[in-house]
């Protein structure tokens, strides 16, 4: 599903460049649930960015589901972005003023769905996410563990290839995180591909790959079970 | 096109803008006090420039008087200081070499500028009034309202110099009782019977017109007659074309007649003239510099509120960075950032523009109604044609687009990358 060959990336510091992606090779297969540690600067974020196309990278190659992802400009970006994925964040990102069934149409209105079906769609996720009682509360109405599972219903109703959690548990107390965690797993089992970020072992020991990143090269990639 | 009438585009619109309400509103008050001032001010020139074309109605416009003193520079061998008389053989030469010249009134007169004016009496009731001795032409000129029941002087009565006149009201009033219909009665003036035919109604015609109520008018060739004035006129009525310049048609009038008369091409005295006409350009020329001046500060006022729209934008899409990045992520394209924001911006002009518009109105009437009965006050009927509105709603349509570019560019120039790390 995606594949990494030699990919490096630097950013450029006033005079100086920062080395921060120095040649990853990953392949993640379809179906997979892998987890990508890492202290901060290991890179794992700026990996994540790149896989999201949120970011460019300078050499090597980046395919996704045998698509090539190169030198997007922002519509195509987006467009893909649309299309092929769903992310999750660490802060939730909902759109503060919008309900959480307004929240996960969201990406479908931008996929120019129709009113209604957005709204059905919408709705099945929520149910999904097992949150169909919330559907016309605010995020500010939502416990963070609420919040969480709405953004991975939005994530996941534009029916994306790929799902991305950058520390999807990072603002959340334990019980909620493996809350989280099993939904994640639980959308696993179903076929999505998901790749999450985190430094916390116990949440990565429960994806079934574990690919560590160090000062931008893999240091270990080990599947579980 | 179709983003503008899908109900979507509108709930992201009002999501966005409905954020801050009280800003929102701050923000629209801005432009709606530019349209605002922009109806109200075009709207009060337009009934300053009504207001005085009605007072001025009654009259031709393009009219002026000219009369005949006395010379202040010697001359084709005349002394200074010699009297000059128009002659009514003036007003034919005038009109046939002056093509601009659409009428000429002459007008003989007794009681004002220093002649004292006619005996009338009625039985016991008697008084002094002004008399003129007048040609049907007057009327063309310079409207008159005769009551029902009588007529002005007509050419048969200047060709068979009738004994008989035209009174004003005052004139009525102070030699007649109240019961009393005078049409057809006579009375004595200087000891002649004259038949009154009519009796005019006292208007104010403003702008130095020589009208009063206590007056009688009678045909020219009889106020000659008994005055043995022979073919002297007193003063000239003379009404240009509505097309031509009446300042040049009195530099011609004088020029000529200073030309019959024997008079030196300098001499400003020798002839007298009031131009009615330059007055009322000139009037004229003050309105429409009112609602031209009321134009540039309706604009300004408008430009300055939707340069506030696009101010407020910007830092509204510095305060929605991350949203803006939030979308982007979830698959927004520059494209719908852009026009979003650009909604945003015309959909405020426009509520703005319409609330303006409206509340304007509401002024202007408030204001017709307080002065309609205020005789005194040239103001009537303030208006705003509808293409000045239009026109108005297009240009903050336009700059509304315009200004909202601003904010959009910002706002797609963020990276999503950027917005959405965490702090």
């Amino acid at each position: 599903m995606i594949e990494i060959k030699k990919l490096n990336k630097s950013y450029r510091i006033g005079q100086n460049s920062l080395h921060v992606l120095k040649g990853i090779d990953l392949k993640i297969n379809e179906g997979e649930l892998v987890a990508i540690m890492g202290s901060s600067g290991s890179g794992k974020s700026t990996l994540l960015n790149i896989i999201g196309m949120l970011d460019n990278y300078d050499s090597g190659l980046y395919s996704l589901d045998n698509f090539p992802i190169k030198d997007l400009d922002e519509t195509k970006a987006a467009k893909y972005r649309n299309q092929f994925l769903g992310f999750v964040f660490q802060s939730f990102n909902l759109i503060n003023y919008k309900t959480a069934l307004e929240n996960i149409a969201l990406p479908l209105y931008y996929q120019g769905v129709s009113r209604k079906e957005r709204q059905g769609i919408a709705l099945e996720y929520l149910d999904k996410v097992g949150l169909a009682d919330w559907a016309e509360h605010l995020p500010s109405e939502l416990s963070g563990g609420q919040k969480q599972r709405i953004a991975i219903a939005r994530a996941l109703a534009s029916q994306p290839k790929v799902l991305l959690a950058d520390e999807p548990t990072g603002a959340l107390d334990s019980t909620t995180s493996e809350e989280v965690m099993s939904l994640i797993k639980k959308i696993n089992k179903e076929g999505k591909t998901i790749l999450v970020v985190t430094h916390e072992h116990d949440i990565a020991n429960m994806c079934n790959r574990i690919v560590t990143l160090k000062d931008g090269v893999i240091m270990t990639d080990v599947k579980i079970k | 096109m179709n983003t503008i009438f899908d109900r979507d585009t509108w709930q992201e619109i009002f999501g966005s803008i409905g954020q801050n309400k009280m800003r929102t509103i701050i923000t629209i008050i801005g432009v709606l006090w530019g349209i605002l001032l922009y109806i109200v001010l075009s709207g009060a020139a337009k009934g300053v420039d009504n207001g005085f074309e009605k007072q001025f109605e009654r009259i031709s416009s393009n009219m002026l008087f000219i009369w005949a003193q006395s010379t202040s520079i010697p001359y084709a061998g005349f002394k200074t200081d010699r009297g000059i008389r128009l002659k009514l053989s003036d007003v034919k030469t005038l009109k046939n070499n002056i093509p601009e010249i659409q009428y000429i009134a002459p007008r003989i007169q007794k009681g004002n500028f220093g002649s004292s004016g006619a005996n009338a009496k009625n039985g016991k009731r008697s008084g002094t009034f002004n008399i003129y001795g007048d040609y049907p032409v007057l009327t063309i000129v310079t409207q008159k309202d005769i009551y029902d029941g009588g007529r002005f002087i007509n050419e048969l009565d200047i060709k068979e110099e009738r004994k008989v006149c035209v009174i004003g009201e005052r004139t009525q009033k102070e030699l007649f009782k109240d019961d009393v219909n005078p049409i057809g009665k006579y009375i004595n003036i200087n000891s002649i019977y004259f038949r009154i035919i009519g009796i005019h109604k006292y208007v104010d015609e403003g702008g130095g017109s020589f009208n009063d109520d206590g007056d009688i008018h009678v045909p020219f060739s009889t106020f000659k007659r008994i005055y043995n004035t022979g073919d002297v006129v007193g003063f000239l009525l003379i009404a240009g074309f509505d097309d031509v310049n009446i300042l040049e048609v009195e530099e011609k009038v004088r020029a000529q007649l200073k030309e019959i008369h024997k008079i030196h091409p300098d001499d400003k005295q020798a002839i007298g003239g009031f131009n009615l006409g330059a007055l009322f350009t000139r009037i004229k020329n003050f309105a429409k510099g009112i609602s031209f001046i009321s134009l540039i500060i309706g604009i300004a006022t408008i430009l300055a509120g939707v340069i506030g729209i696009g101010n407020i934008l910007l830092i509204s899409v510095k305060e929605r960075t991350k949203e803006i990045g939030i979308r982007r992520a979830i698959g927004a394209s520059p494209n719908h950032i852009r026009r979003q924001i650009i909604l945003e911006s015309v959909f405020l002009t426009i509520i703005a523009g319409v609330i303006g518009i409206i509340l304007g109105a509401f002024i202007l009437y408030i204001i017709n109604i307080s002065t309609q009965n205020l005789e005194d006050m040239p103001f009537t009927n303030p208006t705003v044609p509808i293409n000045f509105i239009l026109g108005a709603l297009l240009l903050m349509v336009g700059l509304g687009t315009l200004i909202g570019f601003i904010p959009a560019e910002k706002a797609i120039s963020i990276k999503p990358i950027e917005a959405l790390k965490d702090e």
